[in-house]
């Protein structure tokens, strides 16, 4: 084993210090991400800083047409929340449909976001969801946060400390399950906006990871149906592929699940 | 049939221990002072070895020793073995490279050892293997068979010129062509048997320990059969002799296969112990299982099938090229040849069959018997010959099995099976029934309201278990017999132990064995040990795999027991003055029939180790063995009936019903047989829909984690639907065939029947993936969402 040290923070600004004391640390929160990928060497660190015990990232609230989730709330204390139930019943079933009940309730919304898995479920409903990302320093417009693959706009150390959602009129998801990872091959959040707005952020399929589908929300302003996807198709140039789909293949199921998404407005599909 | 005897539906006593955590597996095993190992492996499919450099390693904190393969040499280890001989057509042997535990010169697969760090711990040792630097000078490449046999492609071993090790045929070609000349109809298929994992649920481990003041060796290992480990290890492997050396396989979380052969590790452990004077552990992890394990499968086949005018099959022509990986595994050899080309009558009168297998060299894993062995490869290529052959012919597919199943028993097949005992319209017409085939059309109807499709389809197997008897496995080329061994040991108080030489890793011996004993001996189960799995416990024994502990295991328990029986009655006699043709043993007592004169099972058992009364010429004791070597294999057949769902958006296919109507003989368990088809059938539908173990062309294993070997989980599956007809085997005294397989070979070729008929399109292979039946159903114009193009 390399050499490696545990600290448990209590507060934001305790963890930005222990972060910036040591010479290559990094935040664990569930560790359902980080552990496996230090436990196969791929990353190293030697101090670990625990922020699953710090009050200010903690809780789930509603004000206004904002649903705010606390950076380290769990997808288990998320999925079971009568405030995301409430405000966005097709979230709360999105991320109850994320990997299996044990993932569910280490795995945080903070450390999917700062990850940013190009398969993770949350990216596209914060796209879709016109969300905030909080941070121990300012706001980040979730349109202006996922950079790449695995990238984000997170500068060094910076923590997610919460995501503000914005309430939609209505919302619908749905996915199609990569059937080794069970990772979403193709999710895509529809939401419909008080404002009329529509926002389309699809996940899993995208050679650069989560992306709003800009045509598809255009259709749908006139006409927030199913129909209105009729002919619009994705360049398959932009997906990705791998041995469980071409992008020919994810560039359909991101057109199928548009449209099992519209279909199930106020909850989530996942098949498989 | 009593409560807990032969037919009786016992829980398994051994799952106690196993889900509240209290198995004793490998790797809780510990002794003082044990070390740990850790390998070097390679990250290339093919490359010289320039050097290896350990110095840094030598000099990390813990470190004992950093070994390598020249050092193995110098100390006399042999390498690796195939214990199964085959003669190619022309007479010559078969073309074997080396395989040293730890490679030297050439790494032909990514994963192959080539050093080992022990140290204390075990994070200790494998830092230092991340230490150790190899020169590598890296050799192309080559993934499968059809580039490995292509012109110009990478030499991978010497021995085997254009990467073939034999090519092997079974038939008369010149026959078979001349029944192809009348046929009305030829029907021509081209399959792939996809690559498969086995995936135990417990990683291979080894634990060696030498003792200087005894010279003497342990191992614990994860084995299937540990009296092979030893003999192996010690004949041909020399690292320990035969009588110094003890293999203990305790707990073993799985096998299927993969824990039959034995492996550079244990090997290197061995000789590790006695290098360094330290008892040396090694646990693989996941990824080491996914490189290193043998896996299963991986053929590429051509079939045609001969019919006449009346649907009658004529002639039979297969022409298989088997991927054997880098290296022969132990009896990678027999698996494409007799396990497979001799089951490819299947269940049918079929007068000519040729069949030619190449088995070829290639820079992956090497390949060796995974659960079925051989028979899923041929049910693969019979059941999906017949559903296709019945579409062409345009008749039922249950017909056309109908017209051409044999009937009459004992049945000499064209390769070399002879059929013993099996009703094939009993357990279709079950299957049928169970599954409500006729109706299936209104199902069909119904599903197409839904904008779904659905599809059915049948796979009638046979395959062939207790493979024996040894004179007849030895004449084809075996290295070992394949019989067993029992001995049942009474102790002075009554209760019983039995020492099998099969072993169990999962199939519930301990239950189903201790149910002949109590059934013939009338003791109570709770009286009843089932000692295994260790060598300096139980006598020389073969083993578990091929579903041979029923039909042979058991059945040297059984010869052990008659002997056990006929003296106990014997001493019961004398001492009740009665004759022994009276006597009878049930429910704790020893009776003269049809009187009120008895004695306790205990009182028996006791009087024969107080040896104060026994007849005359008694020895004293109770305790008898036996060796059985069985007259023929045995034939487990059944139909399988699978019906599923397509979203043709999407090409995702649930499986909504499955139903297996099995003969499996006489069975001793029912909960545990069904427990055996369930498991089967899961690995079978895992291999039809969702496992591929996929090379890329550089040799490197894509599939290399479970985020990528997509493995069946119960959502995958649907509530099986088992049922049992039943034709006692008469080649055994208990008339049991075996059961341990069956699912993993029927159920493939049932689900493909399934998707192909639900989409109208033959071509699709294994696994079909959602992607794969999405385009053949666009490729046969059904898809109903047009892709975005
Ligand atoms: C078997 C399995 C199945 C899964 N299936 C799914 C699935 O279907 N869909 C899905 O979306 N996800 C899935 N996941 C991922 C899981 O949901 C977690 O979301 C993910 O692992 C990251 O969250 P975490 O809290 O575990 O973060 P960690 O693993 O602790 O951290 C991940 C990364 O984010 C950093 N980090 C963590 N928290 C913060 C923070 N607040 N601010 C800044 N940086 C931070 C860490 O330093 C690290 O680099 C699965 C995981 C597993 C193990």
């Amino acid at each position: 084993m390399y050499p490696l040290s545990y600290r448990r923070a209590s507060s934001v600004d305790e963890a930005r210090r222990l972060f910036q004391e040591a010479s290559d640390a990094a935040y664990l929160a569930g560790g359902h991400t980080l552990l496996p990928t230090m436990k196969q060497r791929l990353a190293v660190h030697d101090v670990l800083v625990d922020l699953t015990r710090i009050e200010a990232m903690r809780g789930i609230s509603v004000s206004g047409d904002t649903l705010t989730i606390g950076g380290g709330m769990t997808h288990a204390e998320v999925s079971e929340s009568s405030e995301v139930k409430g405000a966005i019943s097709s979230l709360a079933a999105m991320v109850g449909s994320i990997g299996d009940a044990q993932v569910r309730h280490r795995g945080t919304i903070g450390g999917s976001i700062a990850n940013n898995d190009p398969a993770a479920d949350y990216p596209s409903a914060a796209l879709a969801l016109a969300a905030t990302i909080k941070t121990d320093s300012r706001e980040i417009a979730a349109d202006d946060f996922f950079t790449a693959l695995y990238e984000t706009a997170l500068e060094e150390g910076e923590i997610v400390t919460g995501v503000s959602f914005r309430i939609p009129e209505t919302a619908g998801y749905a996915k199609f399950r990569n059937p080794a990872s069970r990772y979403p091959m193709a999710g895509v959040f529809v939401a419909k906006h008080k404002d009329g707005s529509v926002r389309v952020g699809v996940t899993g399929a995208g050679m650069e990871g989560a992306f709003r589908w800009h045509e598809a929300e255009e259709a749908l302003a006139g006409n927030f149906s199913g129909e209105a996807l009729a002919g619009i198709s994705l360049d398959p140039g932009m997906m990705m592929g791998d041995i469980h789909g071409s992008p020919e293949y994810r560039a359909n199921l991101v057109a199928v699940m548009a449209g099992r998404a519209l279909a199930n407005l106020g909850s989530a599909e996942a098949i498989i | 049939m009593t409560v807990e005897g032969i037919g009786a539906r016992v829980a398994r006593k051994e799952d106690k221990r196993f889900i509240t955590g209290k198995g004793r597996y490998v790797d809780d095993m510990a002794v003082p002072g044990m070390k740990h190992a850790a390998f070097v492996r390679s990250p290339h499919a093919h490359a010289r070895i320039g050097s290896i450099n350990a110095e840094a390693a030598k000099g990390m904190p813990g470190v004992i020793a950093v070994l390598t393969g020249g050092e193995m040499a110098a100390d006399g280890i042999g390498n690796l073995i195939c214990g199964w001989m085959i003669h190619s057509k022309d007479g010559s042997p078969m073309n074997m490279g080396a395989w040293p535990a730890l490679a030297s010169e050439t790494v032909r697969f990514v994963g192959q050892a080539v050093a080992v760090v022990i140290a204390d711990t075990k994070g200790q040792a494998r830092d230092a293997a991340d230490a150790v630097e190899v020169a590598w000078e890296e050799l192309p490449a080559v993934s499968d068979v059809t580039s490995a046999l292509a012109e110009g492609a990478p030499q991978i071993h010497p021995e085997a010129a254009g990467n073939l090790i034999y090519d092997w045929e079974i038939g008369s070609k010149p026959e078979v062509d001349a029944a192809f000349q009348g046929a009305a109809h030829v029907c021509r298929i081209e399959l792939t048997n996809n690559r498969l994992v086995p995936n135990a649920m417990e990683p291979r481990a080894a634990l060696a320990q030498y003792d200087a003041a005894d010279d003497h060796f342990t191992l614990w290992t994860t084995s299937q059969n540990p009296h092979t480990a030893r003999l192996v290890l010690s004949a041909f492997y020399n690292v320990a002799p035969e009588h110094k050396l003890r293999v203990i396989a305790p707990d073993v979380g799985g096998g299927f296969g993969s824990k039959i052969y034995i492996y550079p590790e244990e090997i290197v452990c061995l000789w590790a112990s006695k290098k360094t004077g330290e008892p040396v552990k090694w646990t693989g992890d996941r990824s080491e299982a996914f490189l290193t394990d043998a896996h299963g499968r991986d053929h590429v086949t051509v079939a045609e099938m001969a019919f006449d005018a009346n649907n009658k099959i004529l002639g039979f022509k297969i022409d298989t090229i088997a991927n054997f990986g880098a290296y022969m595994s132990l009896f990678s050899s027999a698996v494409p040849t007799y396990l497979y080309a001799t089951l490819l009558s299947g269940q049918y009168d079929i007068p000519l069959i040729h069949c030619n297998v190449r088995a070829v060299y290639t820079t992956t894993a090497p390949v060796d018997a995974y659960r079925g062995a051989g028979r899923p490869e041929a049910t693969y290529v019979v059941e999906r010959m017949m559903e296709t052959a019945a579409r062409e012919l345009g008749v039922s597919p249950a017909e056309l099995r109908r017209t051409n199943f044999i009937r009459e028993f004992p049945h000499q097949t064209p390769v070399i099976m002879m059929y013993d005992a099996g009703d094939y319209d009993a357990s279709l017409n079950a299957a049928l029934a169970a599954s409500d085939y006729d109706g299936f059309g209104a199902r069909k109807a119904e599903a197409e309201r839904r904008g779904k499709l659905r599809g059915i389809g049948i796979s009638c197997y046979i395959e062939a278990c207790g493979i024996a008897p040894s004179k007849a496995v030895g004449s084809l080329g075996a290295g070992v017999g394949l019989w067993e061994s029992a001995e049942v040991r009474v102790n002075p108080v009554g209760t019983i132990e039995v020492l099998t030489g099969s072993h169990s890793h999962g199939q519930g011996h301990e239950t189903t064995f201790a149910q002949l004993v109590a059934s013939r001996l009338g003791v109570p189960l709770d009286n009843i040990s089932i000692v295994h799995g260790d060598t300096d416990k139980v006598q020389f024994g073969m083993g578990t795999y091929g579903s041979r502990s029923g039909a042979v295991g058991m059945s040297a328990i059984s010869k052990a027991i008659d002997k056990v029986e006929a003296k106990a009655k014997k001493l019961a006699a004398h001492l009740l003055e009665a004759s022994e043709g009276d006597i009878e043993i049930a429910d704790g007592e020893v009776r003269v029939a049809g009187t009120d004169k008895k004695l306790g099972w205990h009182e028996v058992c006791l009087a024969a180790y107080t040896a104060h009364n026994l007849p005359d010429g008694m020895e004293p004791g109770l305790k008898e063995g036996a060796f059985y070597d069985p007259t023929n294999f045995t034939f487990p057949a059944g139909a399988y009936v699978c019906e599923v769902e397509i979203d043709p958006d999407t090409g995702h296919t649930d499986i909504v019903s499955f139903v297996a109507a099995d003969d499996f003989g006489r069975i001793i368990n029912p909960l545990i047989v069904e427990g055996q088809v369930h498991g089967g059938i899961a690995q079978g539908i895992g291999q039809a829909l969702l496992e591929g173990c996929v090379y890329d062309e550089g040799g490197q294993l894509i599939t290399a984690t479970f985020n990528d070997y997509a493995m069946p989980r119960a959502h995958d599956l649907p509530s099986f639907n088992v049922s049992t007809t039943e034709t006692i085997c008469p080649s055994n005294p208990l008339g049991i065939k075996g059961c341990g397989e069956a699912g993993a070979i029927g159920s493939p070729p049932a689900v493909m029947n399934a998707i192909t008929d639900a989409i109208g399109n033959n071509d699709l292979s294994m696994p079909a993936t959602p992607e794969k039946v999405w385009r053949a159903l666009r490729a046969a114009g059904g898809g109903m969402r047009e892709a975005a193009e």
